[in-house]
């Protein structure tokens, strides 16, 4: 048994219902308890999805328990079959229902009989891997049904597309600003003279997958969804893919440059460097941003990275190659990802934190206090208590990652809003000047260890209502650098005098 | 659907159908912040520990009263004990957060591996020194609100069973007041209860938000009926007494369990009641609650005729039009009554679970209500499917749903008008005053688009709804 307050990522059944759910016209049916089906919550009102969840629970109650399923879930099964004629009907167990150890793989295939849609048992080990594994795990299945599929039926297509083509791989419903990505993806491909030959899983249909292999390479910006379908396709039709993340001036140019490499070498002859360069001098304001007066009072400032490991390590290498911020620390939750992540961040930053536990990380912000954080959701409360800036960069999501306006984090518009994100982060140019007056510069020793340590410190009453007098933005820092000197020379109480005395030992 | 003709009395189904609700776990969310010093333990999976930071928005801030205990491989496959492993966690909380108790909620696969938390509390209790309630709150039992209902049953074992023996320690400790108070005797100092009538001890259960219980307390008093105590009480350590005889009366329709422990456990009188939501329900509620005591009502009527006067604003907007209840919170019986009340019909009331015996006196009102207000009475459909419940959505088109989150927006975008039936779980529903709540939450679906009418907007997906 273990204590958790907090979970990065969701279970097993989360991932596979987020790929089933994604494609066109496909069902999920959960073998699982009433309370389970919150997925349909979560997709109704995150994304604000204006149809029907395709998912259905197949309820486990107090009878199935007794007696076990029995036709119950070869029931459901056939009646959405029936109802709602999709393509191909998933079901998928949650890790609770999976204890009951049934044989759905026999429930699958009874219920394929009497079906006139696929039916398909959702392949995960629903009690070891979480819900990003599963998502990748998922998506490749189905791509191998519908190939393999194809193949019996002699129904595969030869060749390639004409033109040079992608297939983009990895989009999905609750991911983070995958609308977004998807779209000046497309775009980006569209400016490199390549056609999209599908995006898959997001609003595909599982009749086109046979067609996946006409692509001339696949493209996969993220590492948490699509790497298993990419290795699949490079096993299977030798299809080369590009996973190199184009967050970032510097990384989207280098998976151009992949692109390139990889389309010249199937007798294409392109070349995008002018397009590289006229993007990051002049179309994008990233590249600017970084040479601009408002970057350079950023160089040196202390920031801390926490992510999965697509968003932590692009937002690392954004944050010290490309404006000159220093990383003390860069973390991320996918353990089971953790030797990419540190061969990538390794250069980068001082230290690398690779941990579910929240506390964990909590702990080592507020032993760093850096000047601005980029995290999740968890982190962002972690900032708040701490008075530090954080940008979300990365899942769980959350109901501000689905903004109704434009906001990408690939490609060249995505460099823009990263320099958005970073420069609101960051307290800057006046402000600036303020915390130096109050003497906010980076402090090395640290306050107290641990976040959660409350302020056993008293204010009297004339120094609390000086402290108020301090601008907002500023105050955090100020009361903290206060309390910090009034704890080294143990005073229990801050009094005016001592609030100045600490403002005159932190200037000098 | 067949509801032209007025059927002459309610119409029972169950689908036992495909339905959406929340789990019964996420009574948490509200129970730890009633019951300010306790601590929720949630003994179960993964699956549980993200419903509860996602769908229920619970997460933790400064100092969180409530975590998971996560359910590891080991556990379940019982290679770990049990005893020691919550005997750990449970050390580790009161380490750090000393509570005055630890509520345990059972889960899902805490009944599927048949792990016996009723078995193991006691001794752990005894042994860490912090009473443990234990309480199967699981999804394969129950649904959302009954997650209240399990508490509620469990706590009700920790009541103490007869009143501190008040006379030595008390004097002691009033020692001063004593002295001010010199000469006076001692049935003036304990002021107030002159205003009671004297009747046997009357003990409310129910969670409900503070203000809310002192308002139905002073609704009570002003009738000369004391209440001694509230279950649960805002600390633990404040739970009242129930000793044998007292009277008991819920004031959620949710919460049968906890009536049966009362009546069957702890030997108390149950007083059946309509529950006090909508003016209506809270004046019958009082009259009830009266007319054990013997007590006649004063001032109820003009009360409640006033109430009805300051809600005319609202009752106009919703006067003449249906509302349609999919079902999720196992309030939705004495909604559909007070709405009906105000001049709306309804076609149809899903609910997860109806206890007929415990929800009696609020279905009679129902009945009364619908003949008084000459309109047909809705059929009752428990654990509805959510699926057919769309179909008969399409055909009736009511003129509100009120529907659990899943289909909200799904339903707004093919233009039928929605309600969140969790709002009215965590508003102030209860009471003559907040009834202004209920109707300010239920008209707003119909006041924002009557804002919006004009610019057409109203079927906003493409292909013909499959509604
Ligand atoms: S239905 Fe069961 S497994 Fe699911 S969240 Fe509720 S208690 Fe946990
Ligand atoms: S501010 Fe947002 S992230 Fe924080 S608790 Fe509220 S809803 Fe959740």
């Amino acid at each position: 048994m273990k204590l958790a307050y907090w979970m990065y990522a969701g279970p097993a059944h989360i991932g596979t219902l987020r790929i089933a759910s994604s494609f066109k016209n496909v069902h999920a049916i959960m073998h699982a308890p009433l309370g389970d089906d919150y997925f349909n919550v979560m997709r109704s009102m995150l994304e604000r999805e204006r149809d029907f969840t395709p998912v259905t629970a197949s309820v486990v109650d107090r009878k199935v328990l007794a007696r076990g399923s029995q036709e119950k879930v070869i029931d459901n099964i056939t009646r959405k079959d029936q109802e709602e004629n999709p393509d191909l009907i998933v079901l998928t167990p949650t890790c609770t229902s999976s204890i009951l150890q049934e044989d759905l793989q026999n429930f699958v295939d009874r219920a394929q009989l009497e079906s006139k849609g696929d039916v398909l048992l959702a392949d995960v080990n629903h009690y070891r891997v979480n819900e990003l594994q599963a998502g990748d795990r998922t998506l490749s299945q189905i791509v191998e049904f519908y190939i393999n599929k194809a193949r019996k039926k002699g129904e595969l297509p030869q060749g390639k597309t004409e033109k040079p083509s992608v297939n983009i791989i990895g989009i999905s419903t609750l991911g983070f600003h995958n609308n977004h990505d998807c779209t000046e993806l497309k775009r980006l491909m569209a400016d490199l003279g390549i056609e999209v030959n599908a995006v898959i899983p997001d609003k595909a249909s599982v009749h086109d997958l046979k067609n996946l292999s006409r692509a001339w390479f696949n493209l996969v910006p993220y590492r948490e969804l699509g790497p298993m379908t990419a290795e699949y396709l490079a096993k299977e039709f030798e299809m080369p893919y590009v996973d190199i993340t184009p967050m970032g001036v510097v990384e989207t140019a280098r998976c151009i440059r992949k692109i390139q490499e990889v389309l010249n070498a199937q007798g294409a002859n392109v070349d995008y460097e002018d397009y590289i360069e006229n993007q990051t001098l002049h179309v994008s304001q990233a590249a600017w941003f970084s040479r601009s007066i408002d970057c350079q009072n950023l160089t040196g400032k202390k920031a801390v990275v926490f992510g999965d490991s697509t968003h932590a390590a692009a937002m690392t290498k954004i944050l010290a190659r490309e404006m000159g911020i220093h990383v003390v620390l860069a973390g991320t939750y996918c353990k089971y990802d953790k030797d990419w992540f540190r061969e990538q961040v390794g250069e980068y930053c001082d230290e690398i934190l690779v941990s579910e536990d929240h506390g964990e990380i909590g702990d080592a912000i507020a032993r760093i206090e850096p000047a601005a954080i980029f995290g999740t959701q968890m982190e962002r409360h972690v900032g708040k208590r701490l008075d530090i800036p954080c940008g979300v960069i990365a899942a769980p999501i959350h109901i501000q990652d689905f903004p109704v306006g434009y906001k990408p984090f690939l490609g060249y518009e995505g460099t823009n809003q990263m320099a958005d994100l970073v420069y609101n982060s960051f307290t800057l140019g006046m402000e600036d000047h303020l915390l130096e007056i109050f003497g906010g510069h980076d402090t090395k020793e640290v306050i107290t260890k641990g976040i959660s340590a409350g302020s056993d410190l008293n204010w009297t009453k004339e120094a609390q209502t000086e402290l108020n007098k301090v601008p907002g933005f500023v105050r955090g820092k100020v009361k903290r650098n206060t309390e910090k000197f009034a704890r080294e020379r143990e005073f229990s109480e801050i009094s005016l005098e001592v609030m100045y005395a600490a403002k005159e030992a932190v200037g000098a | 659907m067949t509801v032209a003709e007025t059927p002459s009395a309610l119409n029972f189904e169950c689908e036992t159908g495909n339905y959406h609700t929340f789990c019964p776990i996420s009574c948490v969310a509200w129970l730890y912040q009633k019951i300010e010093d306790s601590f929720f333990l949630v003994i179960g999976t993964k699956t549980c520990g993200y419903f509860l930071q996602n769908a229920m928005g619970v997460m933790i801030f400064a100092e969180p009263r409530y975590a998971m205990a996560e359910l590891e491989e080991g556990d379940i496959s019982a290679k770990l004990n049990d005893y020691e492993e919550l005997k750990r966690l449970c050390q580790q909380i009161k380490r750090d957060r000393n509570p005055s108790v630890i509520v345990w909620i059972g889960t899902c696969t805490t009944e599927i591996i048949k792990m016996d938390l009723e078995g193991l509390a006691p001794r752990l209790e005894a042994e860490i020194g912090i009473p443990i309630v234990t309480a199967r709150a699981n999804g394969l039992d129950y649904a959302f609100t009954q997650g209240e209902d399990t508490v509620l049953a469990a706590m009700a074992h920790k009541c103490p069973k007869e009143a501190p023996k008040e006379e030595a320690e008390k004097t002691e400790r009033n020692a001063i007041s004593k002295l001010m108070n010199f000469g006076r005797k001692k049935e003036d100092i304990t002021a107030g209860d002159a205003e009671y009538v004297d009747h046997p001890p009357l003990v409310l259960f129910g969670s409900l938000p503070d203000p809310v219980v002192t308002n139905l307390t002073l609704e009570l008093k002003k009738q000369g009926v004391k209440v001694s105590g509230w279950l649960p009480s805002k600390r633990f350590t404040e739970l009242p007494v129930i000793e044998e005889g007292y009277y008991v009366s819920g004031v959620n329709p949710f919460l049968s369990r906890t009536a049966t422990t009362l009546m069957r456990r702890r030997k108390t009188k149950l007083i059946g009641a309509p529950f006090p939501i909508g003016p209506d329900g809270t004046r019958a509620w009082i009259e009830k609650i009266c007319s054990v005591f013997g007590i006649e009502p004063q001032g109820l009527e003009e009360r409640e005729a006033k109430i009805w006067e300051n809600l005319e604003d609202y009752i106009k907007l919703i006067r003449g039009k249906s509302v349609f209840f999919m079902g999720d919170n196992l309030l939705e019986v004495s909604l559909a009554r007070f709405l009906i009340r105000c001049g709306m019909t309804c076609p149809e009331i899903g609910i997860p679970y109806m206890d007929k015996r415990y929800q009696k006196a609020e279905l009679d009102l129902l009945e009364k209500t619908c003949s008084d207000m000459g309109v047909p009475l809705p059929t009752i459909v428990e654990k509805p499917d959510n699926y057919n419940q769309l179909q008969r959505i399409k055909d009736i088109q009511p003129d509100l749903v009120i529907t659990g989150m899943a289909h909200a927006n799904p339903l707004e975008a093919r233009g039928i008008n929605t309600k969140w039936s969790v709002e009215f779980t965590f508003a102030q529903i209860h009471g003559f005053t907040n009834a202004r709540d209920i109707l300010e939450l239920a008209t707003r679906p119909l006041r924002r688009n009557n804002n919006l009418k004009d610019l057409g907007w109203d079927k906003l997906v493409k292909e013909e709804a499959k509604v």
